[in-house]
């Protein structure tokens, strides 16, 4: 039987070793910055469509993350999604009148929303909601119009070639 | 044809009486668990016999599956031309699964063996009768310290894998196959979530190093006071351990994916 001292010693090392493991994860594999989550505040906004936008995607302004999407609702009135944000506290000057869209990240990513900020001299508080917004973009919605668009020049160029026969 | 359906029920009632033997007996450590200035010495000793012994092989291993993790990634992603999410791919398969599940197997094996046969051992020599006899209670002195010992351990010993299965990876994946070090973290750090992928994982972690000892100290103490019963109570320790551990993990990630 080993003595206590190293007993305890050895066990001590076992702890500080999972000690450092843990902030290898978190600040190594994870690339946590702040354990705590900063308060922030919450914004909301409605759009048409939000395509494949969920909870915990990324808000954005010109591609830096300074928030998140905490809940997405469909307003039973106006059949609106609405679109609950959580905006990091330090960003407290963005003007009331940004736009928001749907934008998704390179062709096969996620979706986020991207904040624009506009001139506006009163900026976005606790519960205040986003007027103007552009909803996702649909893939399939594009190539429907875009079939469709073709689809009207190819019929009338057939018709003509069709009555020489 | 009666005798069966007899026999039907005598299996079911052993299982309850079983369940209710270890309901009892975890009521039992609960309540008497080590005063600290009297028993946490005996905890830290259990920590050392399961946790500190156990590092070498859960090292081991971690490093071999994050090569193999990262040599099978590279193989099947260079297909898809998606070789630089190797570094994803691997951090979330050993955080989310292959950390806590393969550690916890491990453990039972390793340190729950250990256990149930210790303890079998010390009722199959009246250790445990004649504790009673000097008023020392067995539970408080033998049995509560390693189920806590256990409990304290494998949440660590899973941190330790985690570490080691990622370095292994990034040895395979920066040394060998030539990816750039700096994009292996940046691709990895992008896709893992602290919240969601690390701590969820301990989670499980926290669950199976409590099912596993659990299991291991009941069949221990509950174990036939013979060499083939402290034999047989060694092997059902690490296979319902293991089964328990991998149905357990089911259910955990079906709760987790389903945002419990």
């Amino acid at each position: 039987m080993l003595s206590r001292r190293i007993v305890e010693t050895l066990v001590g090392l076992l702890l500080l070793a999972a000690v450092a493991a843990l902030l290898v994860l978190a600040f190594r594999v994870s690339g946590l910055t702040n354990f705590m989550r900063s308060p922030g505040y919450m914004v909301k906004a409605s759009f048409e469509d939000i395509g494949q936008l969920k909870p915990r995607a990324a808000v954005r302004i010109d591609g830096v993350t300074i928030g998140e999407v905490t809940a997405i609702n469909l307003d039973p009135a106006t059949f609106k999604a609405v679109v609950s944000m959580r905006i990091d506290a330090n960003m407290d000057h963005i003007p009331d009148d940004s736009s928001a869209a749907i934008l998704t990240s390179g062709l096969l990513g996620d979706n986020y929303v991207a904040l624009t900020p506009m001139y506006s001299e009163t900026f976005l508080k606790n519960g205040s909601t986003i007027q103007y917004t552009h909803s996702a973009m649909i893939l399939e919605k594009l190539i429907g119009q875009f079939l469709f668009n073709i689809h009207k020049p190819a019929a009338s160029a057939a018709t003509p070639a069709a009555s020489k026969k | 044809m009666i005798n069966r359906i007899a026999d039907i029920g005598r299996g079911g009632l052993n299982l309850i009486e079983a369940y209710g033997k270890a309901g009892i007996l975890l009521y039992r450590i609960l309540f008497r668990w080590p005063r600290i200035t009297k028993n946490f010495y005996y905890v830290v000793q259990q920590i050392f016999a399961e946790g500190v012994l156990s590092l070498s092989i859960i090292v081991v291993s971690g490093l071999f599956i994050g090569m193999v993790l990262a040599l099978q990634g590279h193989h099947t992603l260079v297909k898809f031309g998606a070789s630089m999410e190797l570094g994803p791919l691997v951090a979330l398969s050993v955080l989310r699964e292959l950390g806590p599940v393969v550690t916890a197997i491990l453990f039972a094996g390793r340190a729950g063996s250990a256990l149930a046969a210790e303890i079998g051992l010390m009722k199959a020599t009246d250790q445990l009768s004649s504790m009673e006899m000097m008023a020392v209670d067995p539970i408080a002195r033998i049995v509560s310290p390693r189920l806590w010992g256990g409990f304290i351990s494998l949440p660590l010993l899973t941190l330790i894998f985690n570490v080691t299965a990622i370095y292994g990876a990034w040895m395979i994946g920066v040394q060998w196959l030539g990816f750039d070090s700096g994009a292996f973290w940046s691709n990895m750090q992008s896709s893992v979530d602290f919240h969601v992928d690390v701590v969820n994982g301990i989670w499980k972690s926290v669950v199976f190093g409590f099912v596993v000892t659990l299991i291991a100290v009941y069949q221990g103490y509950f174990a036939e006071p013979t060499s083939a019963g402290i034999a047989r109570a060694t092997t059902r320790t690490v296979v319902y351990g293991s089964l328990a551990v991998l149905a357990l993990d089911f259910v955990l990630t079906a709760m987790m994916i389903g945002g419990w």
